[in-house]
């Protein structure tokens, strides 16, 4: 039996509610059981234009967006010019003749009256919402109990009379499309015990409060506002500040301020925002400073497409900051990694005193993914700074005393008899401006040559899913992990076919834990997959092992990849 | 009985004669008047020859980036509310690099003292023209002089509605160290700026020129009335106060939020297993 694998586009205008529409069904979809992805494609203005959230629902799970779509839901009319041609067999264009003033023809078409629907039975127009998503539900053919439990969820604040008439509108618009719809060809089945859905940001926000974050400072840009948002809605219940700073270098400033102070500190920003704060990234590391930043690129230059995605930012994250220091990048895959490596980035960075950076982008922080569950119990909390020194000790107390590691004793100020004391200038182990060049040569080597070894050391490998002896290695790195599995699963068909995927970037993984380097220079072809223009990541593997990739696919119009237009491409590589 | 010497810190390399050894030495009788001892507070600075100060007195430090003293200042405050956290600037350094900062630093009203060293030019990069050098000051990158109108940092502050604001003198050393001690004492933020002659670039505002207009505020004055305070602010020229200029009651920041009140955030243990429910919102 084929698997259920089904595409549902919401489309409309900036403000119509699509988002609303979205929310709402996958939620629906996840906690009927059902494996779900979703991914958002919006334009940088809060009225009008052209949208759509596109959610993709399987009993299998699933982890990208397909380009063939089985059901639109159209509030406008580009959702009809833009996705006719992408109709699956069977597929479906479920829109209102009256809202959009446009009448088709053809069997491919439901003409559900939205708007005739929401205001029967004394409701409002403002239901159109409610009503379309018991039309789709209408349109799987199934019940409306988690519907109507999420109706409640999403609107009792606004009391039992509003609940009660959606719930009504949502029965009239399900009814409504079951009983147009006998002859369609979706078929829901049955589903299993609820999933979760966590979206990109979501699981960096929730990564960081596992962690112990107790400070977030940030600027709103898109695609990181939603971890300012995440941090400040949750900030009261686990004991946070969120401070919005008057600007991305305040931002990082006050979150090494924080840190500074004692407690563990971020801050998220785009790549914009991100080069207003590299001064501060480079204080962070001659002050030894632990923070951790979340940069969500997208594409660029300067203002760029603001709400779209890109991995753009690779080389100028690694690279960002005056002088040479460690630091250590970290590029989630999917919310599972994203929460796993803010952990895990809120680990190294206080275990040696460095700035820890999570890359991320806008396709992974507005993408939802559906998980059976996440084992917060892999997630680590090791405090790494000094707590209660007695007066004797605190007095010979010296904030970067040379140590075998490099690593020095990092106390707060006020919390017990030591001067902590940091400076930007070259200093000795005081923590006092010098200007000598044996103190100098000495500082430069704890600061970061002691250091370096033992924070590669920590470096988890690549993943190689798939054949483990491939002729053919598509790699990748960060966002684009389900996409590529998912191409991989599909080629293994008819090939000796595997991914590597890069999650953990830098300091770049040796060998030492799992040879990779032997996996690609004993295969055919290796093809270094990305979203970006110039291979940014294929410059890197160059650099670090000197492994030339044998070709590279590109992607810089804003878009994250769909599996059949990826096929398409990797088909056509030698 | 420990005295000014527990706070005695690393030689001081500004020039012979500088402004700041004034400030300096005012200051430590502040905090030693207050009875903070060198671990109980912090300093926060930039960069310029201000941004040297804590180096030469023992105390937490924090010397960051040029302009972006108050930031960092305001983070620490946040995290140990308890711990008086104060920020020494230059004019360049807060009214220049770090002017937005400062305007922010205002309207949060966090409890961070800023002292402003203000020479009235840039020291640490040799003479040039700072925001608050007067028009007409002739440097080698302004030869035919300041063309800018000079910045009236208590002005700007008054009309920011600034919880503190008052000015000093270094060559008054008894009246610095009493300002500084009312600025640490005082609930929200505090702006200080210290008259500060540079006796290397700085011609004009020389110890003798101040002398001939600095005078202290009449004990009659009111520094609660706003627009007394204003005009106040702006008297800058043959006659200059000193003393607070402004100053409210406006409840600062860390006092609004419930979460840096109940316990100071640095000392808070943290137990990840409360947060094991938290995944429940996500279904």
């Amino acid at each position: 039996m084929r698997s259920l694998d089904y595409t549902i586009k919401i489309g409309g205008e900036a403000g119509q509610g699509i988002q609303t529409i979205g929310d709402s069904l996958a939620r629906v979809l996840a906690r009927s059981g059902f494996h779900v992805f979703i991914h958002q494609d919006y334009e940088s203005r809060i009225r009008g234009g052209h949208n759509f959230f596109q959610i993709r629902v399987s009993s299998k799970p699933v982890a990208a967006s397909r380009e063939r779509i089985d059901i639109v839901i159209a509030l406008d009319r580009p959702s009809i010019a833009n996705n006719e041609a992408l109709l699956s067999e069977g597929g479906l264009i479920l829109y209102d003749s009256s809202l959009i003033k446009e009448k088709h023809e053809g069997s491919h078409f439901l003409d559900v009256p939205l708007i005739d629907l929401a205001t029967r039975d004394g409701g409002n127009r403002i239901m159109v919402n409610t009503v379309a998503t018991g039309a789709a539900l209408g349109l799987l053919k199934m019940g409306l109990e988690a519907f109507f439990q999420v109706i409640g969820e999403l609107m009792g604040k606004k009391g039992a009379k509003t609940v009660d008439e959606n719930r009504r509108a949502a029965a009239r618009g399900h009814d409504f499309a079951e009983s147009k719809c006998k002859e369609c060809a979706f078929e829901m089945g049955p589903g299993g015990s609820p999933h979760m859905l966590i979206d990109g940001n979501s699981a960096v926000g929730l990564g960081a409060l596992l962690s112990g974050c107790r400070f977030y400072s940030g600027y709103p840009m898109t695609p990181s506002t939603g971890v300012l948002t995440f941090m400040a809605e949750k900030s009261a219940e686990w004991g946070i500040v969120v401070e919005q700073a008057e600007d991305e270098i305040a931002a990082v400033n006050m979150a090494i301020g924080a840190s500074f102070g004692g407690a563990r500190s971020m801050t998220a920003t785009a790549g914009g925002g991100f080069a207003l704060m590299v001064e501060g990234i480079s204080l962070a590391a001659m002050t030894e400073t632990p923070i951790v930043v979340m940069v969500g690129q997208r594409p660029a230059p300067a203002t760029g497409l603001p709400t779209r995605t890109e991995q753009g930012d690779l080389l100028f994250v690694l690279h960002a900051g005056h002088g040479e220091f460690p630091r250590v990048v970290l590029a989630p895959g999917s919310p599972e990694q994203a929460l796993y490596l803010t952990n895990k980035a809120f680990d190294l960075c206080e275990k040696f005193q460095i700035p820890a950076f999570v890359l991320s982008d806008q396709y992974l922080a507005d993408s939802q993914w559906s998980y059976e569950g996440l084992d917060l119990d892999k997630t680590v909390y090791r405090d790494y700074r000094l707590r209660d020194v007695p007066p004797d000790a605190a007095r010979t107390y010296r904030r970067y005393a040379y140590t075998a590691s490099g690593v020095s004793p990092l106390a707060a100020p006020g919390q017990s008899e030591c001067l902590v004391v940091d400076d930007s200038d070259e200093h000795d182990e005081e923590g006092h401006i010098i200007e000598d060049s044996q103190t100098r040569t000495r500082m430069v080597e704890k600061r970061l040559l002691l250091k370096l070894p033992l924070i590669r050391a920590e470096i988890g490998p690549p993943l190689l899913y798939g054949e483990r002896n491939p002729e053919t290695v598509v790699v990748g790195w960060g966002s684009t992990l389900g996409v590529l599995k998912e191409v991989v699963d599909i080629l293994s068909d008819r090939e000796r076919v595997a991914l590597l995927h890069f999650s953990e970037i830098y300091p770049f993984p040796g060998t030492e834990k799992f040879d990779y380097l032997k996996v690609l220079t004993e295969a055919k072809r290796t093809i270094c997959v990305e979203n970006n223009a110039t291979s940014q990541f294929g410059r890197l593997m160059r650099a670090e092992t000197g492994h030339t990739f044998s070709s590279t696919i590109t992607k810089y119009d804003g878009r994250p990849y769909l599996v059949e237009t990826l096929l398409e491409e990797l088909k056509w590589q030698d | 009985m420990a005295g000014l010497e527990e706070y005695e810190g690393r030689t001081p390399a500004w020039c012979p004669g500088c402004g700041n050894f004034g400030i300096l030495r005012s200051f430590q009788q502040a905090v030693l008047d207050l009875g903070l001892k060198p671990h109980q507070f912090a300093i926060v600075s930039g960069i310029g020859q201000s941004g040297k100060f804590p180096h030469y007195t023992r105390c937490n430090t924090f010397n960051g980036l040029h302009g972006r003293s108050l930031p960092v200042a305001t983070g620490v405050r946040l995290v140990s509310p308890r711990m008086p956290v104060i920020a020494v600037a230059g004019d360049g350094d807060c009214y220049g690099e770090g002017g937005n900062h400062l305007i922010h630093a205002i309207r949060r009203n966090i409890g961070v003292k800023v002292f402003v060293h203000d020479n009235q030019v840039y020291g640490l990069t040799k003479g040039q023209a700072s925001p608050t050098s007067m028009e007409g000051m002739k440097t080698k990158v302004q030869p035919l002089g300041v063309t800018a109108e000079a910045l009236n940092p208590l002005a700007l502050a008054v009309a920011l509605d600034c919880s503190f604001v008052a000015r000093g003198y270094a060559g008054e050393g008894e009246h610095l160290t009493e300002v500084m001690k009312q600025a640490i004492n005082h609930r929200g933020f505090a702006l200080l700026d210290i008259l500060q002659p540079c006796v290397t670039y700085n011609r004009i505002n020389t110890f003798q020129w101040f002398k001939e207009r600095v005078y202290h505020l009449d004990p009659s004055y009111d520094p609660t009335d706003r627009a007394a305070a204003f005009a106040k602010a702006l008297e800058f020229g043959d006659r200059i106060p000193l003393g607070v200029i402004y100053r409210n009651e406006r409840i600062p920041l860390e006092e609004r939020l419930p979460t840096v009140i109940a316990r100071p955030i640095a000392e808070k243990p943290f137990d990840a297993s409360a947060l094991r429910t938290i995944v429940k919102e996500f279904y």
